[in-house]
């Protein structure tokens, strides 16, 4: 098992009192399988993708990836399992601001001491942004950022790929060809993918959807 | 509806008080400085003009000779019978005990009323004033100083500036032994209609109109120029910070003026909200800055009045009034420093497209353009500044080459720093670093404005800080050589020195008299010393910058004169140029000795031709030379033989000190505009970094999400603040040095008339870069202490939506 979640429970405190997101979440999810999360707005996806991906701690339960709890994890520790196991692709893509596309991609890859130029340039070629690789990416259309964004996670070859409505921000054709892209490339890769998405056609592209209600798995 | 629009625009305030505070704050800051050396300035001003028109009788027309220093008294007396209402003065400068006074004798039967300055009171007063001993009408701190040590009635004016005393023609001829030597002639303005020309009664004598400038206004001019330009260089600095955060809170508001003018706010009725809003946020600021200014001026002005003093012998009070037009001034600086500061931005409301987005963070890269187009202007401007230092003359030029310089400076400072990083993101491979180097350049934008500030301020302290150590260094040294009798001896009058002359030989090695007289010479008033030329004191130790071989025989025979530096530069005079001193005695100029602390010209005669030529000339003073283990029994013996008080014989050592602690003093008021130019700079850094910080998250989060700490991010943007700072300083270096070398050869010499050495003090830069490192690590706590607290709640919301 790649990643499993048990008995996972993270609430937040707002200005009307403490807010439940997730109330006990079991999951689990295999290497090499790709799953999609559903759920109405508020249903607790993101951050059920963050608790996973190591960004943000649960009140309690355990968070399980190769063995080890990440929810017991310090900061530290935190800090190394997202550089080293897990790859996160936003819906703002959340590019560098500073750097070219060619330094994006291999950002992460090298901070996770993984870079291959043999694979970049497979990456690249696949993404089809060769040609954008020395431009910003302000000068880059959403399509294009995202496509970076995917490019800059795989080439970390992470074993566990985060998506947070990877296509929120795009066109449906636009969205349909990253999202093809996406899953061949984590395929190729042989990581796992968890996307979370309000579309149930895209989530018919996965092996299999998860759909999150009031804040536990339905 | 203009109301429920305003409400609406003053809640980003409401939202953001730290950016409000730092707008108010950056603007009352430079508005305090500026308004502080404006406030010095003009009380100083006021005051020369007050002593001015009391002792000089500047309102009247005055009649003054052709050559030379007096009027004969012949020519008094015909212009009298020939109908002329004039009444003549005397001055001169006479000591009393241990104070220098200027003395002024008038004539109080024919004194015209409008001469004003003084009242005689009653028949009773007028004939006490008129009979022996005489009156002395003085301030009531030059009636501390005299008292006990005359027995001329001391009258107090509240009109008087200290130093100065008025008292009747016939004791000032007496006390200053010029017989028949009037100073000067004083035109009533009734007059017959029908008078004869002056030229025809007494051509020797010139007619002065009324309304010049006073003379110690003139000589201090310089003075207050530099204040005037540091004040300036303040309110510069401070307005970089208003620059940037009127900027930014533009451009965050930019959502609510698309709102506004969606729901049908005209575009003329938002920028009338947007200047009426900050029109009020610069009245308060500027209110602010002017009570701030205030209390800088009442801290500041003592030591700018012993300065004034110590350099030009110009009585300041060392209390502040407060003058309404100071406070318009003020008002008005901050006010329309807030509209050229803001103007940008306006403009860039009233020309916005009605459904642009808000782009902070575009906001800070379109500047990047500017970058380079500001390199392209600083590199002409430090041209510009090079021809003017090359081809230019004149105080003026002097601060123009000073501007050009610093703005030069300034400007290029992103664009060089910009490549330098470009160069450092290049050359690294770790990914880490790489981004470093490319986010700290992609920060250069937004931190511009503040590090051309920090620059500003750093190079104004290395310049300031060298010209004032070099100075420093070289009056000591000057001084040492100076100073190089044991003792200084003066006597009460006439008859103890003379039996001071007969006494002290055989108690010293040598005893060399200093005598002067004041006369004028090329135009200029000044005075004339004898020196014991052919002492080896003089030949030994007398700094001089340039003489013929043979210039001490010269002198001793009174074949020659010496002229200080800044006469000499003045008339830009050369050796063997004749120069007639009064009485229309001819003697060639033989060297140039350098005289640093006097503003006057200044000329050395042999001391048996200063005594021929000049047989009035006071004989009170003496240097005296003995093994220095001696001093100190012949000064008691002094005191315990002759009864001469403590303060009429003093040591070279305490003499020095004294000179010393007025040279530091001197330099107080710089140093302290120095320090709150920094202080104002380390502000602009605070406010750049903390405006920053607000948008700096969505550039964060991505890569703390990929596994970098928020403890690292956090130390990044220590070492960041640090990368720039430690660039910063390493240009001001440079800089600094331009501006010192600037100062010292082509300020100080039209301002003063010296010219001083240069000297490098790196041990100075080292305490300014502790000094400016600790500027900079307060200016980053609280934005750093602000990242390193963040929840991760509020990076993960980068991620949720745009913010």
């Amino acid at each position: 098992m790649l990643l499993s979640l048990r008995n996972v429970s993270k609430s937040y405190t707002t200005a009307e009192g403490r807010l439940d997101i997730l109330k006990g979440i079991d999951f689990d999810l295999d290497a090499g399988e790709s799953v999609a999360l559903t759920g109405e707005s508020g249903s607790g996806k993101s951050t059920l993708l963050h608790l996973a991906g190591g960004l943000d701690h649960p009140d309690t339960g355990q968070i399980l990836s190769a063995g080890r709890d990440i929810a017991a994890l310090d900061d530290r520790g935190r800090a190394e399992y997202r550089r080293a196991a897990v790859g996160l692709v936003f819906q703002q893509f959340n590019l560098i601001p500073s750097l070219d596309v060619a330094a994006n991609i291999s950002f992460h890859a090298k901070l996770a001491g993984r870079h291959d130029r043999e694979w970049e340039r497979e990456l690249v070629g696949r993404l089809g942004i060769e040609a954008l690789l020395s431009r910003y990416p302000e000068q880059l259309s959403g399509g294009q950022q995202q496509r970076v964004a995917i490019g800059r996670t795989l080439a970390a070859r992470p074993p566990l790929v985060l998506a947070d409505e990877p296509t929120g921000n795009l066109d449906e054709s636009t969205g349909d060809a990253v999202i093809g892209i996406m899953l061949s490339l984590t395929k190729s890769a042989g990581a796992a993918l968890l996307m979370v998405t309000h579309s149930s056609r895209l989530a018919q592209m996965l092996d299999r959807k998860v759909h999150l209600s009031g804040g536990k798995i339905v | 509806m203009l109301w429920t629009a305003a409400t609406a625009l003053l809640s980003h305030w409401r939202r953001r008080p730290l950016q409000l505070a730092t707008l108010v704050l950056g603007l009352s800051l430079a508005t305090a400085l500026w308004s502080g050396v404006q406030a010095i300035n003009a009380e100083a001003r006021a005051s020369y003009a007050r002593a001015s028109s009391v002792l000089d009788q500047k309102e009247l027309t005055q009649l003054v000779p052709r050559r030379g220093d007096s009027i004969p008294q012949g020519t008094y007396t015909k212009l009298r019978r020939a109908g002329w209402n004039v009444s003549p003065v005397i001055e001169g400068d006479h000591r009393i005990g241990n104070t220098r006074v200027r003395l002024i004798g008038i004539d109080p039967l024919t004194m015209p009323a409008k001469a004003g300055g003084f009242k005689t009171g009653d028949t009773s007063n007028l004939t006490a004033f008129m009979s022996q001993p005489g009156v002395l009408i003085v301030s009531q701190g030059t009636a501390l100083k005299l008292k006990g040590h005359t027995q001329m009635q001391l009258q107090i004016s509240p009109d008087m500036p200290d130093g100065a005393a008025f008292t009747d023609i016939g004791i000032a001829e007496s006390v200053l032994k010029r017989r028949g030597e009037l100073s000067r002639l004083l035109v009533a303005v009734e007059q017959r209609p029908d008078l004869p020309s002056l030229g025809t009664i007494a051509p020797e004598i010139a007619r002065k109109e009324p309304g010049d400038r006073p003379d110690v206004a003139q000589l201090t001019d310089s003075f207050h120029l530099n204040l005037t330009a540091f004040g300036f260089l303040a309110f510069v600095v401070g307005l970089f910070i208003v620059y940037a955060t009127v900027g930014l809170a533009f451009e965050q508001r930019r959502a609510t003026f698309r709102t506004l003018r969606s729901l049908g706010l005209p575009l003329s009725s938002l920028t009338l909200l947007l200047v009426t809003e900050l029109l009020v946020l610069a009245f308060v600021a500027g209110v602010v800055g002017v009570v701030i200014g205030y209390v800088v001026a009442s801290l500041l002005l003592p030591d700018v009045a012993a300065t004034l003093q110590g350099l030009y012998g110009a009585s300041v009070p060392s209390s502040l009034s407060i003058r309404p037009s100071w406070w318009a001034t003020g008002l008005a600086m901050a006010i329309a420093g807030t509209i050229v500061s803001s103007a940008e931005s306006l403009w860039r409301v009233r020309s916005m497209p009605l459904l642009t987005a808000a782009q902070p963070r575009a906001w800070l890269r379109a500047t990047t353009v500017g970058i380079r187009v500001q390199l392209a202007v600083g590199l002409l401007l430090l041209i510009m500044s090079g021809a003017l230092a090359t081809f230019g003359h004149g105080l003026m030029v002097g601060f123009a080459v000073l501007g050009c310089l610093l703005l030069g400076a300034a400007l290029m400072l992103p664009g060089v720093l910009s490549a330098c990083l470009a160069v450092l993101q290049k050359r690294s491979s770790r990914a880490l670093v790489t981004w470093f180097w490319a986010d700290t350049r992609q920060q250069l934008p937004g931190l511009s404005l503040a590090l051309m500030a920090l620059l500003l301020a750093l190079a104004a302290n290395v310049g300031v800080g060298t010209m004032v150590s070099s100075f420093r260094l070289t009056f000591i040294g000057w001084l040492d050589q100076r100073l190089a009798a044991e003792l200084y001896v003066m006597a009460r009058d006439e008859s103890e020195a003379s039996r001071l002359r007969a006494w002290l030989p055989a108690r010293s090695t040598s005893v060399l008299p200093i005598w002067s007289v004041a006369g004028e010479v090329l135009g200029d008033r000044l005075e004339i010393f004898g020196a014991a030329a052919d002492d080896p004191t003089y030949r030994d130790n007398w700094p001089l910058l340039s003489g013929t071989v043979d210039v001490w025989d010269r002198i001793a025979a009174g074949r020659g004169v010496l002229v200080n530096e800044q006469f000499w530069r003045r008339k830009a005079l050369g050796i063997g140029t004749g120069l007639v001193l009064p009485g229309g005695w001819e003697v060639p100029i033989v060297g140039v000795y350098s005289d640093y602390g006097n503003p006057k010209g200044q000329v050395i005669v042999g001391i048996d031709a200063l005594a021929a030529h000049y047989p009035h000339v006071s004989k009170l003073r003496y240097g005296v030379r003995v093994p220095p283990a001696d001093a100190a029994g012949l000064k008691e013996r002094l005191t315990s033989e002759f009864g001469l008080p403590a303060e009429n014989v003093i040591d070279q050592t305490t003499l020095k000190r004294q000179s010393r602690a007025v040279f530091d003093r001197t330099f107080v008021v710089t140093g302290a505009l120095n320090a709150f130019t920094l202080g104002v700079a380390g502000f602009a850094m605070f406010s750049s970094l903390l405006t920053l910080s607000g948008i700096r998250l969505p550039q964060l989060a991505p890569v703390w999400a990929m596994g970098i700490r928020r403890r690292d991010l956090a130390l990044l943007e220590v070492l960041r603040t640090l990368a720039l700072w430690l660039a910063t300083f390493i240009a001001a270096v440079p800089v600094g040095l331009a501006l010192a070398w600037v100062l010292l050869s082509i300020v100080n010499v039209e301002a003063f008339g010296w010219r001083l050495p240069m000297r490098i003090f790196p041990m100075d830069w080292l305490i300014l870069a502790i000094v400016a490192l600790a500027a900079a690590i307060v200016s980053i706590f609280v934005p750093l202490r602000r990242l390193a607290t963040i929840a991760p709640s509020d990076l993960l919301r980068v991620f949720a939506n745009e913010r």
